[in-house]
């Protein structure tokens, strides 16, 4: 099982998911921004956390049209998964595989704190080994992530449970407190919170493991 | 351009002292240019100089088996075993932050990441020591918000975590904050960088961001007092762009993976001008700087703006010419400014041309290893006041007044402003002692800290400079760290005035004292002084960074305390009110001597800390707010109730030396108080965790009810 992990200028958390995807036994290769294709053979693309392009304009915004995006966006159409966290997510929602924006957080502050997140779906090869409606505790650090989209929008998620998590005591003001959401074939993830911080039990948390350990086992039998 | 004509005015405001003027006249042998003059004022001026201040530091200690290099580089390096070195450095942006708190804060951060970047060490860890005036100062609360924001704006986006600092009010800072950043990374021990330039006719290469005009004379500003006209100053304050430097990092770093760098130097203060003669001077070159070469971000720059530019950002390296082609290559992958902008030359010249034109010709040598070095007058400081009586106060009541207040309530508000777990290797992000971060792929552990106590420094120099040094060492201890080495960024008010050089001069003999006894040497440091705004000085602060090592097979001690656990004291019993934090916020006073440390003591107690990990489950030191304060936070942290047996307030507030608290099951316990006898190390059972309330003696309050104050009243204030 095969990873690529984009690389952007101002990308931080790149080695970190990396790290995640290897730790539950995928191979994980980094791929450059300005490439222009994605490597043959990945099982999925994951999207980091950090500040590309150190989110002048607006968050994931000139990264979503650098040359690779094009190729993500080619691989969601044809089905591939992907995976992006924090500023991944922001991408993601920039180049338009997922609905909806990430604001300013509502207290206009950054915020890093360990939050409460409600499993709102156990159904996708990200949720799997989560109960749904279980509470996992996971670390958030942003500026912007503030999921916001129009009420038809949130609907439409809802209604087709493409809801991943939801905060617990919602940090930043999201709407309908949505930390994550699925695309409509349910392969690609975006999530605010990084789960590629609570891999170890040295640090005492390891809820975010297990999204990784059951990843890596779907796209197996996949 | 026509050159202003030099002028006693102009040299003044060039913070040029006549004195010096009279040794530019002797070295030069002739008036200086208009970009001389700027040259020299910013490699005279203290902040680059250190001219009043290097006597006395050379008195420090300096070197230990563990250390591979100390100071006088961009950053000391210690070994950590395995061929792995920890780089690190703290320096303050004091006038900028006072002045622009957020570029001012930003660019802090932006300085001493480059520092250590440019040593070779990918940064793994930063801190921030940061000192405001009083809470309710018409200034403070701007400050306090921008200050934070920066610190994390930068820090965040680079993507280094911020695992530790401090945060202080006291009036004495009303007119001068201070910013103290800290930065640490991880090396290949034989793979460090040094700025000494070598080999003639080398190419001197520019990278980085473009130079503007920002930050022109800062430097000169950061050496000079406050006073009312201090808004005129903002434009010399920086701009700082920390994606950028993100980018500028991972460049140098894959740059130095390929031979390419002979030398290195970053642009901080006096930004070109101090990075060539540095690595000129170091290496015994000369170096030649033609000017229409460097990259510009603004029109018509004159020879003296980009010679004294303080553009972020920025770095100067001396390059292999035959592997030039590839260090083009790395820039250009990361779309940054790369230009040869002069070569190194054999005599000892400082050669400046524009458009071929002579803008500066100058020894060298003679800018920087031979600045004036002044040894200023110096009275030895007063002793303090003794101390009055202190009435005896209800010890909740005497708590609730400590976390209530913005000097000792939670600092959840300004951390959480900061990612204190990017790199996804962080074992204790900040709020409770340490922060620890484990070297990544591997077993072992860093532990970081700064410490200092101002009151203390400013009543007893000498015991106040050990006290930090002390404080740094039991912070390190009480994760189960080793103390491995020191950097000091010593901040203090006008050296010109002999009462202040006084506290200098004693409070570093007292972190000399320490970091000899207890094995800490010092590898790196940053001195700012004149931090006086119309003539009234801050406390004396030299705040102490510090960084501890726990071994591939030690634990650290990062546990909880549990409901049943037993509460230990290691160290002797005290009552010593004298400067403590229950004076200055229950009773407004600051009269006392301060603790006497007792280095012998400091030692064995921290060697018996880490001889005895396996018993303990959590642990901390006993510093402001005594045992009291110790005991709440411990229980806090954990979530449980603690119930303490004394209710005297000297014994509870007292803030004596060399103390650490310990939660224990109970047959831990025993085995720690048999260690203890066998290791001459006072012991005793101080009281016990249980339940959800905090009693004090006979005095009790809900834990909840703390806890919120703790949480709440930072963001209270400044919210």
């Amino acid at each position: 099982m095969k990873a690529a992990v984009i690389v952007f200028p101002g990308s931080n958390c790149d080695r970190d998911l990396a790290e995640g995807f290897r730790k539950a036994g995928l191979d994980v290769q980094m791929v450059w921004h300005k490439d222009t294709a994605l490597p043959s053979g990945i099982d999925i693309v994951g999207i980091p956390g950090g500040f590309s392009f150190g989110d002048y304009l607006r968050c994931g915004a000139i990264a979503a049209n650098s040359p690779i995006c094009n190729e993500v966006k080619t691989h969601a159409e044809r089905g591939g998964y992907a995976f992006g966290v924090c500023n991944g997510f922001q991408v993601l929602t920039e180049t338009k595989i997922l609905p909806g924006a990430l604001l300013r957080n509502a207290g206009l502050k950054y915020i890093c704190r360990t939050v409460g997140l409600n499993v709102a779906e156990s159904q996708s090869v990200f949720t799997r080994g989560y109960e749904a409606g279980e509470t996992i505790r996971i670390p958030i650090a942003h500026h912007d992530g503030n999921y916001t989209a129009d009420a038809a929008t949130l609907d439409q998620l809802e209604a087709e449970d493409r809801v991943a998590f939801r905060y617990t005591d919602n940090p930043n003001g999201s709407d309908r407190d949505i930390a994550g959401i699925l695309s409509s074939n349910r392969r690609v993830l975006g999530m605010m919170p990084h789960p590629e911080r609570a891999c170890d039990p040295a640090q005492g948390n390891e809820d975010g493991a297990r999204l990784f350990a059951h990843l890596t086992a779907a796209l197996a039998e996949a | 351009m026509q050159e202003p004509a030099i002028t006693e005015e102009l040299i003044e405001a060039h913070g040029i002292k006549p004195d010096e003027y009279a040794r530019i006249l002797q070295i030069l042998n002739r008036e200086p240019t208009f970009t001389e003059l700027g040259i020299f004022s910013a490699m005279w001026n203290e902040h680059c100089s250190y001219k009043s201040s290097k006597i006395h530091l050379k008195t420090l200690p300096t070197s230990g088996p563990q250390v591979i290099c100390g100071p006088g580089e961009n950053a000391g390096v210690v070994d950590i075993g395995d061929g792995q070195a920890v780089v690190f450095k703290m320096e303050s942006h004091n006038h900028p932050s006072y002045i622009e708190p957020y570029q001012g804060a930003a660019t802090g951060v932006g300085g001493i990441l480059r520092d250590v970047f440019t040593m070779g060490a990918r940064p793994i860890a930063a801190m921030n020591s940061l000192s405001f005036g009083e809470k309710d100062h018409a200034k403070t609360r701007r400050l306090v918000h921008g200050v934070v924001e920066g610190v994390g704006g930068y820090g965040n986006c680079f993507g280094v975590p911020t695992v530790g600092g401090e945060v202080r009010f006291h009036p004495a800072y009303n007119g001068n904050c201070l910013v103290n950043a800290f930065a640490a990374g991880l090396a290949d021990a034989d793979k460090i960088f040094y700025s000494a330039a070598s080999g003639i006719g080398m190419p001197v290469v520019y990278l980085g961001a473009k130079t503007g005009r920002d930050g022109v004379g800062g430097a000169t500003m950061a050496s000079a007092e406050f006073d009312e006209t201090i808004e005129e100053k903002r434009p010399t304050v920086q701009v700082g762009d920390p994606f950028t430097e993100k980018r500028l990092m991972e460049a140098t770093l894959e740059l130095m993976q390929t031979g390419a760098v002979i030398s290195i130097q970053d642009m901080g203060a006096a930004g070109l001008t101090c990075s060539a003669v540095e690595m000129g001077d170091k290496g015994g070159l000369g170096v030649r700087l033609d000017l229409e070469k460097v990259p510009q971000r603004e029109r018509n720059m004159t020879a003296y703006e980009m010679m004294l530019s303080e553009s972020q950002e920025r770095m100067l390296m001396v390059l292999d010419p035959a592997k030039e082609a590839q260090a083009k290559a790395v820039f250009d992958k990361w779309d940054l400014d790369f230009a040869i902008v002069g070569e190194t030359i054999e005599e000892d010249r400082f050669l400046i041309v524009h458009n071929g034109e002579v803008k500066a010709d100058m020894p060298l040598s003679r800018l920087s290893s031979s600045a004036p070095e002044y040894d200023r007058p110096w009275e030895p400081s007063e002793p303090a006041a003794e101390l009055a009586d202190v009435p005896q106060i209800d010890p909740i009541d005497g708590l609730k007044a400590l976390i209530a207040s913005p000097n000792y309530c939670s600092r959840e508000w300004v951390y959480e402003q900061y990612d204190s777990q990017v790199m996804a290797d962080t074992l204790r992000i900040p709020g409770f002692g340490s922060g620890v971060i484990r070297v990544h792929g591997t077993d072992k552990k860093l532990a970081f800290t700064s410490d200092v106590t101002p009151r203390y420094v400013k009543a007893n120099p000498v015991e106040g400079g050990k006290q930090a040094v002390a404080e740094a060492y039991r912070n390190l201890t009480a994760v189960g760290a080793l103390p491995l080495a020191t950097t000091d960024n010593l901040n203090f008010g006008n050296p010109e005035k002999p009462e202040i050089m006084g506290q200098f001069v004693e409070a570093l003999r007292g972190i000399g004292e320490a970091c000899s006894a207890l094995d800490m040497p010092i590898v790196s440091g940053n001195v700012s002084l004149y931090n006086e705004t119309d003539g009234q000085g801050i406390l004396p602060t030299p705040t102490i960074g510090a960084v501890g090592l726990i071994a591939a097979d030690e634990e650290p001690i990062l546990g909880y305390a549990r409901d049943g656990h037993v509460l230990l004291m290691v160290g002797r019993t005290g009552s010593h009110l004298g400067q403590s934090a229950l004076l200055a916020e229950v009773f407004n006073r600051e009269d006392g001597d301060a603790p006497a440390v007792d280095l012998a003591e400091e030692k064995r107690n921290g060697a018996f800390i880490r001889a005895n990990r396996e018993w303990i489950k959590c642990c901390t030191d006993l510093s402001d707010g005594g045992l009291a304060l110790a005991a709440f936070e411990m229980a806090e942290a954990s979530g449980v109730g603690v119930q303490l047996d004394s209710d005297d307030t000297a014994t509870l507030f007292g803030e004596d030396q060399g103390r650490y608290l310990i939660a224990c099951s109970f047959d831990a316990a025993e085995a720690l108080m048999i260690a203890a006898g066998q290791a001459d190390v006072s012991i005793e059972t101080v009281g016990r965790f249980q339940g959800d309330s905090v009693k004090l003696g006979g005095s009790e309050a809900p834990l909840s009810e703390l806890s919120e104050i703790y949480r709440g009243s930072f963001g209270a204030a400044f919210g």
